[in-house]
């Protein structure tokens, strides 16, 4: 019953959303209040309707309904409960619906908060964010509806997919949806205001919190992602650069842009165009990701149910909003003049210089991601692109990125010297010199990856905190502490996000660089080193989950005769699914990790055994982290609070003559 | 040899048809691949991490667990053994298999388009960004408050009354 209800919830919600795409923007058209004022009650019906819908598919996960198709093939009645919830979304048509839910959870919330925006505005917005509402709840109506039953029920479930019953991945698709999604909320601004035919600085002070909160969704997904392989694949990779990796990897390198270049609208009411364009590119890229993992056009290791009708579906989605979008700002754009003036040496160009490098380094992805396709239907070429090409083909960006961060961030905003910001960073420059060459003179006989890693790290993360130290005068010690304490929040903000990619990168190349790895048929009792370390496998046993049987073993680590960490690595057999996890079992610790997996028994009674030391691999994760702690504490600004109120009162007066 | 292929081919063949990814539970490289010279099987890992495991999804030789991968790792290591270069090695199998095992793709024939894409959109993009910038800093002073016509001269009207 709870199901039919949801069904039918989900088809009302459709309905409303048609109507908040249509009735509003006639009404911003012919300058109807009534009309325009239908926006925001649908948006909110429209939410509560799909959350309907989601509550009634949790339910049925919930309660193993096994009536229902979806849920016979992505759960089973002894699974726990929390991968039962995770279940709801584990799959295809869930998925989708989750994605739904949250674009209208985004309509809702600007109705709600939106309350500063010009009417028409705010009509416009909300009827295009209705239209990819539309779009989407006609993609599952028709080609993925999650609530098909089964005319024969079966006992049981077929169960989830055991590599995503984990904590880590249970979490990651919600919020990467909520960051690809929230860019869709960015893409409604943009073709409203395309529409309106008007951007300004207010304008770029709405987009911005959006794509900020958007930014913020998608570093803590694809970090979430990352951390689930690292732990889950049983040999601690991190990034595979995989189609569907690099799917949702594609937005966030375009809201990182995005984010930056809004700030040049907000301040100084120039890059209109490009930031509109980008804004309609972030969230085509969003659609693009959707596209490649539904379709099964190009292979990945993320299996989704792959269907070519779905595919086709998405693809006109994805051909009506680009290409509408595209052609709306090809005939509006040239009405979006600059106002701003500014030198060539400004914080400025430093922000255009961002964009360039974050816009070039997303194409770089992009092509790599669908020269594939392109060889085999061009040039009848059959060939593979993978993670080789791509660390050398898009890391020299991010390297000039990283080199060019601390100057730009600290350039004066419309006319600046170059010389004089570089003299500010003198003492940063040569620490980072300093801490590379030591990294050099210390290790042996290795790549230089570690030593240029740790310069460009401590440079990055060093100028960070220099440009929050310059914002604080010329005090006396406590003076300027207490000053630097006071800095609006954005300041902070954007310290802290700089300081964090600073360390992801140093991460990243300090763990390439430095890792060691130890492979090994090892037998109880008897000890082996690796590194520092000396290990000594115990013993083995068998175990018994509430859906699985595992085969655990005891390792002793010790370092210099101290003990270290007892650690108990895992290999599962799920019946069910008869697939096999491995459960790596890591000793996490602040300079490294380390990193034990149990293999197969060998004929002369030993266990393929394989240890890693892995230096600094919490910090690309702790780098994350603090990318998006600082894209939090910019979005709480005070600016952003203050603006919406103010700018209530001034319409409330235009509205009053 | 030709034994070899055939059974490749029907691995091929059964691996895309059913996904493997993780399908059984050997791991990666093992114990008894590895070679005595630590420098040869340096290099063997190495290269391993630029081939592609035929009947994975995206994975290289080196990461994946498949029986295909793992042929095709003691054959190179069988390659470097009888002393091919690393070059020599990579062609060998290239040749057996084609380009699409090769995860670094060359850069001959079309493919320099997939190598040079990076490099000359950035030179595109400096050259668009150079000629906004100069733009923007030889512009006109103009009004920077943001507002049209229509509201400066309500503005005005405002401060007048």
């Amino acid at each position: 019953m709870i199901t039919e209800l949801g069904h039918f919830a989900l088809i009302l919600a459709f309905l409303i959303a048609i109507v908040q795409m249509v009735v509003p923007l006639i009404g911003a058209h012919k300058r109807w209040p009534g009309w325009m004022a239908v926006a925001e009650p649908a948006a909110q019906a429209q939410f509560l309707f799909t959350a309907f819908a989601f509550g009634a598919l949790t339910w049925a996960f919930v309660t193993s309904d096994f009536s229902l198709k979806l849920v016979v093939d992505n759960s089973h009645s002894a699974k726990p409960m929390l991968y039962k919830i995770s279940g709801t979304w584990g799959n295809h048509e869930g998925s989708m619906l989750l994605w739904v839910l949250i674009v209208a959870l985004f309509g809702a919330v600007a109705s709600v908060f939106g309350g500063g925006l010009p009417p028409s505005l705010k009509a416009r917005v909300l009827a295009v964010q209705a239209s990819i509402g539309v779009a989407f709840f006609a993609f599952i109506l028709f080609t993925s509806n999650p609530f098909m039953r089964l005319a024969v029920p079966p006992f049981d479930g077929q169960d989830l997919n055991p590599l995503l019953q984990d904590p880590g991945l249970a979490f990651h698709p919600p919020f990467l949806y909520l960051g690809y999604v929230g860019l869709s909320m960015t893409f409604s601004f943009a073709i409203a205001a395309l529409i309106e035919g008007r951007v300004d600085a207010a304008w770029g002070r709405w987009v911005r919190p959006w794509t900020l909160a958007a930014w913020v969704f998608l570093t803590i997904g694809i970090a979430l992602g990352s951390w689930w392989a690292y732990y889950e694949l049983g040999w601690g990779g991190f990034w595979f650069w995989d189609p569907v990796e690099n799917a949702s990897f594609m937005p966030w390198i375009l809201a990182a842009a995005l984010l930056h270049s809004a700030v040049v609208v907000e301040k100084r009411e120039s890059l209109k165009s490009w930031t509109i364009l980008l804004a309609i590119l972030a969230f085509s890229f969003s659609l693009v990701g959707t596209f490649i993992v539904r379709s099964g056009l190009l292979t990945s290791v993320h299996a989704f149910a792959n269907d070519p009708v779905r595919g086709v579906f998405i693809l006109y989605i994805l051909a009506i909003f680009t290409g509408g979008a595209l052609t709306l700002f090809a005939t509006r754009a040239q009405s979006m003049e600059a106002k701003g003036v500014f030198g060539v040496i400004s914080r400025e160009s430093g922000l255009v210089i961002n964009n360039v490098l974050l816009a070039v380094s997303c194409f770089v992805v992009f092509f790599g991601t669908l020269w594939p396709i392109i060889a085999e239907m061009a040039f009848d070429r059959k060939l593979s692109v993978g993670p080789p090409f791509f660390n050398a083909a898009f890391t020299p960006f991010m390297v000039l990125l990283g080199l060019v961060m601390p100057v730009g961030a600290m350039l004066p905003w419309k006319r600046g010297k170059l010389g004089r910001t570089a003299w500010k960073l003198r003492y940063v420059f040569g620490l980072a010199v300093a801490l590379g060459v030591a990294a050099w003179a210390l290790q042996t006989g290795r790549s230089a990856l570690g030593p240029v890693g740790l310069f460009l790290g401590s440079w990055m993360v060093f100028g960070a905190i220099t440009d929050l130290w310059s914002h604080t005068g010329r005090s006396g010690l406590a003076g300027r502490l207490a000053r630097m304490m006071r800095l609006p929040r954005a300041d902070w903000g954007k310290a802290t996000a700089h300081a964090g990619l600073g360390i992801t990168f140093f991460a990243i190349a300090g763990l390439t660089a430095w890792e060691q790895e130890d492979i090994r048929v090892a037998y109880v009792g008897q000890p082996f080193d690796v590194g520092a370390y000396t290990l000594v496998l115990e013993d083995v046993g068998r175990n018994r989950g509430p859906n699985y049987y595992a085969t655990v073993a005891n390792v002793r680590v010790t370092k210099d005769g101290q003990p270290v960490a007892m650690m108990r690595p895992e290999k599962r057999d799920y019946p069910v699914t008869r697939m096999p996890t491995t459960e790596a079992a890591i000793d996490y610790r602040f300079l490294r990790d380390l990193y034990v997996v149990i293999g197969d028994q060998q004929n002369d009674g030993g266990w393929i055994m394989r240890t890693y030391i892995k230096p600094l691999a919490n910090w690309i994760w702790g780098g994350c982290l603090l990318m998006a702690l600082g894209g939090l504490l910019s979005l709480s600004d005070r600016r952003y609070r203050v603006a919406a109120g103010a700018r209530k009162a001034k319409i409330a007066g235009v509205a009053a003559e | 040899m030709k034994h070899l292929k055939i059974v490749l081919t029907l691995l091929l063949v059964l691996g895309l048809s059913t996904p493997v990814f993780f399908g059984t539970t050997a791991q990666a490289v093992e114990p008894d691949e590895v070679l005595e010279d630590p420098a040869l099987e340096a290099r063997a890992r190495e290269l391993s991490k630029d081939l592609r495991c035929l009947v994975c999804r995206n994975e290289s030789i080196d990461e994946s667990n498949a029986e295909l991968a793992r042929d095709l790792r003691i054959l190179l290591r069988e390659r470097l053994v009888a002393g091919d270069s690393d070059a020599e090695a990579m062609d060998f199998i290239v040749d057996r298999f084609g380009e699409y095992v090769l995860l670094r793709p060359s850069a001959n024939g079309s493919n320099w388009l997939l190598w040079a894409a990076g490099p000359m959109m950035l030179l595109l993009a400096v050259i668009m960004a150079g000629g906004y910038l100069r733009g923007r800093s030889n512009a006109p002073r103009r009004n920077e408050s943001g507002l049209s016509e229509a509201e400066q001269a309500r503005l005005k009207e405002l401060l007048d009354e």
